[in-house]
């Protein structure tokens, strides 16, 4: 079956997370973003933690079993603050990162909450010195009298190791929100956007900014419209675009003033007349923007569509794809409901041909620009035995239903999919429901069946040899991170899932979470 | 999954998220409280419109009705002074705001006699643009919600509306019998007393304050509402768009004007019997401003 991106077909890979139903509110995840090369696949979640997956060396004796993605690093980012002056609490939540480019053998990713930025810098230890004269392996020292000679240390071979330390923390920058990050092509500064304002900062220096957009007024009663997302664009180090709550998207050139208020251009579609309800405004609030890889599109997520938006032209964008439609005539329940607020995000393929965003029930929807198609896919359990294909999914708007179509009125509205992600080279996508992350792969030509809806029956000895950190379940990596470990021994050992841990979730009892290596 | 789409709950979930969110961890959100408050403005202007709608329909049939009797009795050309006392009569039995609809210049007052007959001619004279033009005051905007099922913005909803205002009268002025059919709750609210009419006090000053100037049994329902209001006010961020309102009320008084000379005739049938070409042909040019309201 020909499916978008001119003939993929989508598979199971992995999931990762707790399989309870029973959702610790620290697990939700939050963010989702592949490095620059699609080897470190790093999540966000509201318990302010990151958890980094790496992509194992592909296996080269079974071709068919391609390369999973294994816990590489986990840490606490961000912790819980108070604002004393304006008695706030400060949530912990990862809203975004972003992945520097790599520069040496270190990886070094921006994470940030509500209102304060870290640089983490991520390394691997697989060598420690020993030998040395005055301490002793315990790390005290020797008395003195006892030395009789010395010694070079020498580096010897350990676990590895892999450390994430905090390298810079940019506070105090943000009175509102902060809703965005993006770094800078130049790889010298990147933005934060808050509702409000757009800081330019540099990474080398953390006790100042530079504000370059503020469109706070003078009186806040006045105020119609807010910051929500903000980019750089990918090649031009002088051009960032910011989204607004109004469906407006404005783009700014650094070089023209040092203030950028003004806007250069200004991407606006005027509002369709019939269309028009109590909750137009909230509809048309732009949720998410992203620059094409090539840097000539854009492409914005309002509630209900997805655009693309050509650079040149202002006035409409180029391609409009509506993902649930349907809801259209649902907006009050989910207003009442608060899922009208929610903000899905969108991604682009590698190679701008196909573009993805989440929705509801746990589906997934894909976009393939060039041949006009697109699909809704599910992420879900019972979708979850390796290598197997993903059945388009659709949902019945009104009248009968057909077999095997979802009626509008029974989507699930508390499983919805805010966060995607597409391997920047290959077909391989992160997708993330509220406390699962789940990993597919374009099935290769060469493995495809003529049989529709293939269990991967053939590919159960597959299955069972996947890689040795797995028993028990195949594709199935216990729960999420307060019981991942790190491949070698973790700088900060386990973490665990809540700061006070008598309301958070309980320790795996029995064999219900069972940690990654199986034990 | 359904739900009504009613601007009254609306605006009770609204002023209700915007409470909750003073206690949500992380502090207010102004982007979402941002867009609670666009809602919670949409559906005032509704609720506003639906209540004005009512309320002055109410009112003009009633005053077509009495000014109807006494035409047989008068002659319609040499009765300039009563005729004008009649009109008087009339608009204060309306919503004091109908003369700030009429005449800009004296909007603000609350009852000035004096000034209704002007009204009633330069009612016949005024185009709907130049009026619309002094719409901008929000003292005014609540004026102009005066058609039965409103036109703008919120067509999806008339079907609703229609419920609630779907209220037909009809006056045979031959046997001068009027026949009234209500559906919804449009009736009981609309039981006025004319001397409170024009009473309460417009302050223009007061930015964006809900004021129901006229005469409604559900008074105490109406200055709750306000006082949620006023509570809500500190939070509303996003009431100031001033494009919009104007925009809204020219075509609410567009719709007004054209429903009052001639829309009207085509779109109900049950006023044609009132509007009908040759009672306004034979009536002469002062019944004819009345009937046209």
């Amino acid at each position: 079956m020909a499916g978008p991106g001119g003939d993929m077909q989508w598979c199971f890979s992995q999931v990762k997370g707790a399989i309870d139903d029973d959702v610790a509110e620290a697990d939700i995840i939050s963010t989702v973003e592949f490095n620059h090369t699609g080897e470190l696949l790093a999540t966000g979640d509201k318990g302010g933690r990151v958890v980094i997956f790496q992509q194992e060396i592909e296996n080269k004796s079974q071709p068919q079993f391609r390369s999973e993605y294994n816990v590489y690093s986990t840490f606490q980012s961000h912790e819980p603050e108070f604002d004393y002056l304006k008695s706030l609490e400060i949530e912990e939540k990862i809203n975004k990162i972003r992945w520097l480019p790599q520069k040496n053998a270190a990886q070094f990713l921006l994470s940030t909450n509500d209102k304060t930025i870290k640089l983490w810098k991520i390394s691997e230890r697989d060598r420690r010195p020993e030998g040395y004269n005055l301490k002793e392996e315990d790390g005290r020292y020797k008395d003195p009298n006892t030395i009789t000679s010395l010694r070079v240390p020498v580096l010897i071979p350990m676990d590895l190791m892999v450390e994430a330390s905090p390298r810079r923390v940019f506070a105090n920058a943000h009175t509102y929100h902060i809703n965005s990050i993006s770094v800078n092509s130049d790889n010298e500064t990147y933005l934060s956007a808050d509702d409000l304002r757009i800081n330019l900062w540099h990474l080398e220096i953390t006790d100042r900014s530079f504000n370059i957009v503020d469109i706070k007024p003078a009186n806040m009663e006045e105020l119609t419209e807010v910051i929500t997302a903000a980019e750089f664009h990918p090649h031009q180090c002088n051009t960032f675009v910011y989204s607004s709550s109004k469906g407006t998207i404005r783009l700014c050139d650094m070089r023209v003033s040092a203030l950028c208020d003004k806007h250069s251009k200004l991407f606006e579609e005027p509002e369709d007349p019939s269309n028009r309800s109590f909750f137009s405004e909230i509809i048309s609030s732009i949720s998410d923007v992203k620059f094409s890889h090539n840097g000539r599109y854009m492409m914005t997520r309002d509630y209900l569509s997805v655009k693309i938006w050509d650079l040149n032209m202002e006035n409409r964008p180029v391609e409009t794809y509506q993902v649930h439609e349907y809801l259209r005539s649902k907006l009050c329940s989910l207003y009442e409901n608060d899922c009208i607020f929610d903000k899905f995000e969108c991604c682009w393929n590698g190679n701008d041909s196909v573009v993805m965003t989440g929705s509801y029930n746990n589906f997934f929807r894909m976009f393939d620009r060039g041949h006009r198609r697109d699909v809704t896919l599910e992420a879900s359990r019972e979708n979850s035995k390796p290598m197997q294909v993903l059945k388009p999914r659709k949902v019945c708007a009104g009248g009968k239903r057909k077999k095997d179509e979802i009626s509008v009125d029974s989507l699930d509205f508390n499983k919805k999919i805010l966060h995607t992600a597409w391997h920047p080279q290959d077909n391989i996508i992160a997708v993330a429901t509220t406390n699962n992350l789940y990993i597919f792969q374009d099935k290769p030509l060469t493995e495809r069946t003529g049989l529709e809806g293939d269990t991967g029956t053939t590919m159960s000895d597959a299955a069972n040899t996947t890689s040795t950190d797995n028993n028990g379940d195949s594709g199935l990596n216990g729960s999420w991170v307060g019981w991942e470990m790190n491949r070698g021994a973790a700088w900060l050992g386990p973490v665990s899932l809540h700061s006070q841990p008598a309301s958070g979730p309980a320790p795996p009892s029995g064999g219900r979470r069972r940690p990654w290596w199986g034990g | 999954m359904e739900c009504a789409v009613d601007a009254q709950s609306l605006i009770s979930i609204s002023l209700m998220k915007i409470h909750n969110s003073r206690t949500q961890r992380g502090g207010i959100k102004l982007h979402k409280n941002l867009l609670v408050s666009y809602v919670l403005r949409n559906a005032r202007q509704v609720y506003i419109k639906e209540k004005y709608a009512e309320i002055y329909r109410m009112q003009q049939y009633e005053e077509v009705m009495t000014v109807c009797n006494e035409i047989q009795e008068l002659n319609p050309l040499d009765l300039d002074a009563e005729d004008a006392d009649n009109e008087e009569q009339a608009r204060a039995a309306c919503c004091g705001e109908e003369t700030s609809l009429c005449d800009p210049a004296c909007h603000r007052g609350a009852a000035q006699s004096a000034a209704h007959v002007r009204t009633a001619s330069t009612l016949l004279g005024c185009s709907p643009f130049e009026d619309g033009s002094k719409e901008a005051e929000p003292s005014d905007y609540r004026s102009c919600c005066m058609e039965a099922s409103p036109v703008s913005h919120f067509d999806q909803f008339s079907a609703d509306n229609n419920r609630h205002c779907n209220k037909t009268t009809v006056l045979d002025l031959d046997t001068h019998v009027v026949t009234t059919v209500e559906n919804g709750y449009l009736h009981q609210d609309c039981c006025c007393n004319p001397p409170q009419c024009g009473q309460e006090a417009q302050s223009p000053g007061k930015k964006r304050k809900v004021e129901f100037g006229c005469c409604i049994s559900d008074m105490e329902e109406i200055s709750d509402f306000t006082a949620a209001r006023k509570r809500a006010k500190r939070e509303d961020c996003s009431y100031s768009n001033p494009d919009y309102t104007d925009t809204s009320n020219i075509s609410n008084l567009i719709s007004i004007f054209g429903s009052g000379f001639s829309g009207l005739l085509s779109r109900q049938a049950d006023l044609e019997q009132i509007c009908s070409k040759q009672a306004l042909a034979s009536l002469g040019a002062w019944t004819r401003a009345i009937v046209a309201f």
